[in-house]
């Protein structure tokens, strides 16, 4: 569904990306890691095509990208939510923006509204629909965040560092809402992150990206069956796969 | 208790400067004690009235055009670098010109009177107004713009679901400090070049010696500044609400 091929960025005297090349299957989770300043957050920001490369060529679903792509959606390690709207209307915010739910928003809105509803309900929200972002806690908020990323079902989901600002209880919880989530509507998802737990415990494929400037030098497959739960951490094969992923950062790092 | 207090304090003080004035014997051309102010306010209470309006009037016109104005400035400078580096200094430069100079120039172009008045509270107050709306729209934040233009938002939708919202606490807070301003725009330019208004009685009145009306005069533009200032933080308490969360609940 995505490629990228010889994708190279410079920031004027900065190479940010160099000749990096990855292929993302439809519905395929990926996940990609590396040390920081390595041009993780860049790479989401070329696939949805916020930024054009200086050279090389992105396609989406086999179609060049230029200018922002339509439809995705995105979360950040900030939530921002938008304080002035309850959870439920922060979540509704997409459904104002993208076709066809824009057109019936005005008769509709009942039911857009109770879809929310039901999306906020099996993240666990339910009862704070009406609440605003500032009576949140930070994984709550992060939940809306989410919420609000896939309320319209979009077939491309990006995802730069959700949970790093997350304590570690949260944010395992967190895995997993979005695990159910993805197992259910089965979007495309690109997760940049630095938290290798994370990243092998939620993707199909984790790739590594070098230290800057940065590209992709290796894939590593996850085979673990899912749904993935908790006891998965336990798992010698995971605790494997993190510490294969770790030997691999640490040995960028020092070059 | 809490709400009597300013209540409590402003009387006090006006009984201090009455108390003052009595046990010095202080002339009423020099400082007029607030009981002879009052009488003075009893006595001619139709000229203030009438002069009152007046400057309330301009003060309101060219309020509400500072407004409009500000507000599409802010607009255009807030969400467009190009007109920010266009514009921006140019608006700096001309907020630096003293406002009471320009009102002679005012009056060559246009007369004396209402026109001058209207034009000159216009001219002092939608500077903050620009430069707030401005900073508001630049507050939005880069990850929140990210999302809605992948999205597929055009930039007037950013604009309304985002960047408008945003930037009304900004702009309420421009409200109140332009509203005060307005005022002295309009007293300033009545002063100068007019023949009726606050600014206008109180030159007559001073040039008469009849200073408690002079004071009479200010207590009066200073009453209807809070009262304006009060409608404005009204608004905000409805409008922008959100923005104070930790008092209104």
């Amino acid at each position: 569904m995505i490629e990228l091929v010889d994708v190279s960025l410079r920031y004027g005297n900065l190479q940010a990306l160099t000749k990096t090349t990855m292929a993302v299957g439809r519905g395929e989770f990926v996940a990609v890691v590396g040390p920081s300043g390595c041009g993780k957050s860049t790479l989401m920001k070329l696939v949805t095509g916020l930024i054009a490369p200086t050279s090389g060529e992105i396609r989406v679903e086999g179609r060049r990208v230029e200018g922002p792509v339509r439809g995705a959606g995105m979360a950040f390690q900030n939530a921002t939510l938008l304080p002035w709207r309850s959870t439920l209307d922060n979540v509704m915010l997409p459904l104002e923006i993208v076709e066809p739910f824009k057109r019936s928003m005005r008769k509709d809105r009942k039911r857009l509204e109770a879809r929310v509803q039901k999306l906020l309900e099996a993240v666990g929200l339910g009862e704070f629909g009406a609440s605003f972002p500032w009576q949140l806690s930070g994984g709550m908020q992060q939940r809306t965040n989410l919420c609000r990323s896939i309320i319209h079902e979009p077939k491309l989901l990006m995802l730069d560092e959700p949970f790093a600002a997350l304590d570690a209880f949260t944010k395992e919880d967190l895995w997993q809402v979005l695990q159910d989530l993805w197992l259910r509507q089965r979007f495309t998802a690109i997760l940049v992150t630095h938290d290798l737990r994370e990243a092998a415990f939620l993707a199909d494929t984790v790739h590594v990206m070098s230290q800057r400037p940065g590209r992709i030098v290796h894939r590593c497959p996850i085979a673990i069956p899912r749904p993935r739960t908790l006891a998965t951490t336990f798992d010698p094969a995971y605790t494997e796969i993190v510490n294969d992923l770790r030997a691999r950062i640490a040995q960028l790092r020092s070059q | 208790m809490k709400q009597a207090r300013p209540w409590l304090l402003t009387i006090a003080l006006f009984l201090l400067w009455e108390l003052v004035c009595r046990v010095f014997s202080v002339p009423a051309f020099v400082l007029p004690a607030p009981s002879e102010i009052l009488e003075a306010c009893i006595r001619f209470w139709e000229p203030l009235l009438v002069n009152g309006l007046q400057t309330l009037y301009t003060t309101v016109v060219g309020f509400a055009v500072a407004i409009i104005v500000g507000v599409l400035l802010g607009v255009g400078i807030g969400s467009s670098p190009a007109v920010y580096e266009a514009l921006y200094p140019l608006l700096v430069g001309f907020n630096a010109i003293p406002k009471v100079a320009l009102v002679p120039v005012v009056v060559i172009w246009c007369g004396i009177g209402t026109v001058p008045a209207i034009i000159t509270a216009f001219v002092i107050s939608f500077f903050p107004i620009t430069v707030n709306v401005a900073t508001g729209l630049a507050s939005v934040e880069p990850e929140m713009r990210d999302v809605l233009r992948v999205l597929g938002a055009s930039p007037l939708e950013v604009l309304r679901k985002v960047g408008i919202p945003r930037s009304l606490p900004y702009l309420f807070a421009a409200l109140k400090v332009a509203i005060t301003l307005a005022f002295i725009g309009s007293v300033v330019s009545e002063t100068v070049a007019a023949n009726q208004g606050i600014g206008f009685l109180m030159l007559s009145a001073s040039s008469r010696f009849q200073v408690p009306l002079v004071f009479a005069g200010l207590l009066l533009v200073a009453a209807m500044s809070i009262v304006l200032y009060a409608f404005c933080a009204l608004l905000e308490r409805r409008m922008a609400g959100w923005a104070f969360r930790g008092q209104a609940s």
